[in-house]
């Protein structure tokens, strides 16, 4: 290999898996936080096997309170509020994680291309503030209402405004990296540009980009249950949070519980996504033990 | 050259450290930072403390001033007496009425060491509205007074500068002029000269120098330079992992240097001639971690004088003559292989 | 100083303009003939066709643009094709509820957000700021309406302390205009208190590390005067710059909530045109609260100058 020293030069400081894994044993915070993800994602993977049909009306028995077939109590319409809280899982868990990907998959290019061309990098940037001027859940809002309701549309409303915050901090990371030594090294000895990319840059965006991402996926989450609360989400067919809240509306006096159960939820899912963000953010930043001197 | 320079009141000690020892902890384990340290100031004298960084300089300004880290620093044995006052251990009420009152203190870097959003005359008045409760008119006009103590050219319109307004060597000034503008009896300056340009480096050294004359205070002078020490100071002490090593009035200690750490920082100053080849212009090795407790010479390592018995638990200070004591068992050997060189010849 | 804000003022026409072919984009890239999206789903041909000559759809889509820009830049955002009233004036109808509910938020998040910051970093690694930051994550991961609900079932539905939902006009008098807000700018300033809460700390204990400190702590200042003159201060640039960007989220929250606390303002006004395909009107206002927040990072940009006094070339 005639890069050998030139890789041997290069500071230990990108993603290290070993470490991630070191962290999660001793962190019990962050340990039950990736629990209770998993239970989510297990929720949402099995959701046909532990509950029933969330669309099936049930007319005569709208607005009942728990019973045996239906534990959570049954809606306006009569359907299952429980299999409707598991299966709108499925909605919240395939909206997060579909942006975060998404957003991470186009704003790493979108930002690697941005930090590497000068001219390209302005314009980008310059397009990327005016995107940023848009709020964020508006343009989301009118994206979707724009195009068909169902998933997908969802899931570009809310990725294409999410994009330009992740071009902003690649490109960042990438600007700093290109200043190390050890890349100006790699360049003065020839190494091509997408070498470059692939085995310097690239490696150095991953701890951020991850931050970033789930990050993404959280307010992805909240975004998804914004746009169905609104109305303008998936088709009302689809069990969604957000939609369950919607409906809940009318109800909220004499059924706040029709409300609390699909909150409750959502809340708790975005909060352990967030917590994961910061402690993942946390342990890629050297600097965390920083006291304050006071 | 006298032996004591005339504003010094040998009978009247401003400031007595006595058997200071303070360790650091983390989670990578305990560092013994200081190892019963004791030394007094005298009225109106430059004390100077001289070592390289991580020798404890810094830690026993930090720890007379009370500005050690709240978490991680503990105090093990000792006592630090101010006049009367005992200020190891006062309240940190009694701690902040010493501080910028009765001890000033001003720092190695200038550039950020003033708060670059507010004005210099403000971060000087405040000084004086904090301890002297002075209103906001006549802290105005302190700060003046002092801003033209410190000889800032064209003062009353820099009051309202802000410190990127300023060069180095003014920011300095301004610093000095806020450690002095309540009257203390101490000054600590630590590092003072260390970010400046020569030239500014030796006007700050006499302004300091003369102030110290014209207002009757004490000064601890912290410094890696012994350039800057013998210039400047009556007294130094030489420090080294945390203990005092070497302390005598300046030109004894230059004449006669009893310590072989002294001797290997006056050889690596620049312009000295070595005679002994065998003798090395640079000390070799690095500061040793100070995370045991060493029972030795801590400096025994590093030090070409060293023979086994360094490394038997230290004896007291000898004394080599009046108020020069050095913590070396071969003292007479280093001042014989050292008496030749030029810098020692120099001060004998 | 004059130079310093005239660059910014430049530097924002760009950005301005760029936004203004976002949006106008949103409907004329979007599949499907534009005339019949902007006509909304109960429009028959002929309304179809009067929208089709209005806009100039019949011409190059540059013209159009023009066309639309340059009615825009004279305040005029069309006709909402559901009360046939210009945009501009019902934006106009709108704006004091929402411009009421964002200043009461806005005045409820600094009075929470920066002291709990400040004691945090203060405080940092303790007990204290560990509650604080645990606060501030529960805080932006809970969506605004979920607050909002908890809110209105603990103080409207149980407490009955204030109304469930509604809003009362200026002209009813400023305190009843409060009291109708309380519940909706909690819930929002919770939010976004929580960002700024956290950044506050972030950037006090930047700040609380610089050799500054140091100093101050040397001159013998209490605690209270180290924290809030010397490092609040330098700190406030962080913190404001992300009350600037926190306002994009503000927004957001405006919109949701005031159409859980059924507040008449634009961000209802949004949701209705949404509902109803009102396009023209979803377009103005996303215009509207575009401009308002490049406005307000415009005033952002120039208060850096009243906290670093190195800001002015």
């Amino acid at each position: 290999m005639p890069d050998n020293s030139i890789a041997d030069l290069r500071p230990r400081q990108g993603f290290q898996p070993s470490r991630l894994i070191g962290w999660v044993g001793r962190e019990p915070m962050t340990a039950s936080c990736v629990a209770v993800l998993l239970f989510f994602v297990l929720v949402a993977i099995f959701a046909p096997l532990i509950a029933g049909d969330p669309i099936a009306l049930n007319p005569a028995e709208r607005l009942t309170s728990s019973s045996e077939s239906a534990i959570w109590g049954r809606d306006h319409l009569g359907r299952d509020v429980f299999a409707r809280a598991v299966y709108g899982t499925r909605t919240s868990m395939l909206v997060g994680f579909s942006v975060a990907g998404l957003t991470t998959l186009f704003g790493v290019a979108i930002g690697i291309y941005a930090g590497m061309s000068r001219i390209g990098g302005a314009v980008i940037m310059r397009l990327n503030d005016a995107m940023m001027a848009i709020p964020a859940i508006l343009l989301a809002i009118a994206l979707a209402s724009l195009m068909n309701a169902g998933v997908v549309t969802v899931i570009i409303a809310i990725t294409l405004p999410e994009i330009p915050r992740m071009v902003r901090l690649v490109r960042s990371v990438v600007l700093g990296v290109r200043e190390q030594p050890y890349v100006a090294a790699a360049t003065s000895i020839g190494t091509s540009g997408l070498a470059m990319v692939w085995r310097h840059i690239l490696p150095n965006t991953l701890g951020p980009v991850l931050v970033q991402a789930t990050y993404a996926c959280a307010s992805a989450i909240i975004a998804s249950a914004v746009l169905s609360f609104l109305g303008v989400g998936t088709s009302p067919e689809v069990p969604s949070w957000g939609g369950m809240m919607a409906d809940a509306r009318s109800y909220f006096r004499i059924h706040p519980e029709l409300m609390a159960y699909p909150g409750a939820l959502l809340s708790m899912l975005v909060l352990v996504v967030n917590i994961l963000g910061d402690r993942l953010s946390d342990a890629l930043d050297p600097r965390k033990t920083r006291r304050g001197s006071l | 050259m006298t032996a004591v320079s005339p504003h010094i009141d040998t009978g009247q000690n401003v400031l007595t450290v006595s058997n200071l020892s303070l360790e650091f902890s983390n989670s990578a384990g305990v560092v013994r930072a200081l190892d019963d340290v004791s030394f007094a100031v005298r009225k109106g004298e430059i004390l100077s403390l001289v070592g390289e960084s991580g020798c404890g300089k810094s830690v026993t300004a930090m720890s007379i001033m009370g500005l050690l880290p709240r978490h991680g620093a503990r105090i093990v044995s000792g006592s630090v007496r101010l006049g009367e006052q005992e200020l190891l251990g006062a309240s940190e009420r009694t701690m902040r009425r010493v501080r910028g009152d009765r001890i000033g203190m001003i720092f190695q870097d200038p550039m950020t060491s003033l708060n670059p959003v507010h004005t210099i005359g403000m971060q000087i008045a405040e000084v004086v509205r904090q301890h002297r409760g002075l209103s906001g008119a006549a802290a105005r006009a302190r700060a003046l007074e002092m801003l033209e103590l410190v000889r800032i050219p064209d003062a009353r319109n820099r009051l309202g500068a802000y410190p990127h307004e300023l060069s180095g060597g003014m920011r300095q000034r301004v610093m000095i002029a806020m450690a002095l503008a309540c009257d203390p009896e101490l000054l600590i300056a630590d590092e003072p000269t260390t970010a400046l340009d020569v030239t500014v480096q030796a006007q700050v050294l006499d302004l300091i120098a003369d102030l110290r004359q014209n207002l009757g205070m004490s000064v601890i002078f912290i410094t890696h330079d012994l350039g800057v020490v013998s210039s400047t100071a009556d007294r130094m002490m030489v420090m080294y992992a945390g203990r005092i090593v070497e302390e005598a009035p300046v030109e004894k200690l230059f004449a006669r240097p009893s310590h072989g750490y002294t001797a290997g920082l006056l050889q690596s100053l620049p312009g000295t001639q070595t005679r002994h080849r065998d003798v090395l212009a640079e000390i070799p090795g690095s500061v040793p971690r100070l995370d045991k407790v060493v029972e030795g010479c801590a400096y025994a390592p590093r030090c070409s004088f060293a023979t086994g018995a360094c490394l038997d638990p230290l004896p007291p200070p000898r004394r080599i003559e009046p108020e020069h004591s050095a913590r070396c068992i071969h003292s007479e050997t280093v001042f014989e292989t050292i008496r030749n060189t030029d810098i020692v010849r120099a001060w004998a | 100083m004059l130079r310093y804000i005239v660059g910014r003022l430049l530097a924002a026409v760009p950005i301005f303009a760029l936004v203004g072919i976002f949006i106008f984009s949103l409907v004329h890239l979007m599949p499907g003939d534009p005339a019949v999206l902007l006509a909304g789903d109960n429009a028959n041909p002929k309304q179809v066709e009067k929208i089709r000559e209005r806009l100039h759809l019949d011409q190059p889509v540059i013209v159009q643009f023009g066309i639309w820009a340059g009615n825009a830049l004279q305040l005029d955002l069309g006709d909402s094709v559901y009360s046939n009233q210009p945009v501009t004036k019902l934006i106009a109808q709108r704006i004091e509820p929402t411009m009421m509910l964002a200043v009461v938020t806005l005045v409820i998040t600094v009075l929470i957000a920066v002291p709990l910051g400040v004691i945090a970093a203060w405080r940092a690694n303790g007990l204290a700021d560990r509650l604080i930051m645990a606060f501030a994550v529960l805080g932006f991961s809970l969506p605004v309406f979920v607050i909002g609900y908890l809110l209105v079932y603990v103080f409207a539905v149980r407490l009955k302390w204030f109304p469930v939902q509604g809003y009362k006009p200026l002209e009813d008098g400023v305190l009843a205009t409060l009291h109708s807000l309380t519940l909706p700018s909690v819930a929002l300033a919770l939010v976004f208190a929580a960002l700024i809460a956290r950044v506050t700390r972030a950037s006090m204990l930047e700040a609380l590390n610089e050799n500054y400190t140091r100093t101050a702590r040397a001159k013998g200042l209490g605690t209270f005067r180290i924290l809030v003159v010397h490092a609040l201060k330098s700190a406030g640039v962080p913190v404001i710059t992300v009350i600037g960007i926190g306002f994009a989220t503000l927004v957001g929250g405006v919109v949701v909530t005031e159409s859980v606390f059924n507040i008449p303002g634009i961000g209802r006004l949004t949701v209705d045109a949404i509902t109803r395909r009102d396009y023209p009107v979803v377009q103005g206002v996303i215009l509207f609260f575009s401009a308002l927040l490049i406005l307000i990072n415009l005033l952002v940009d120039l208060s850096y100058a009243l906290f670093d006094p190195r800001v002015k070339g």
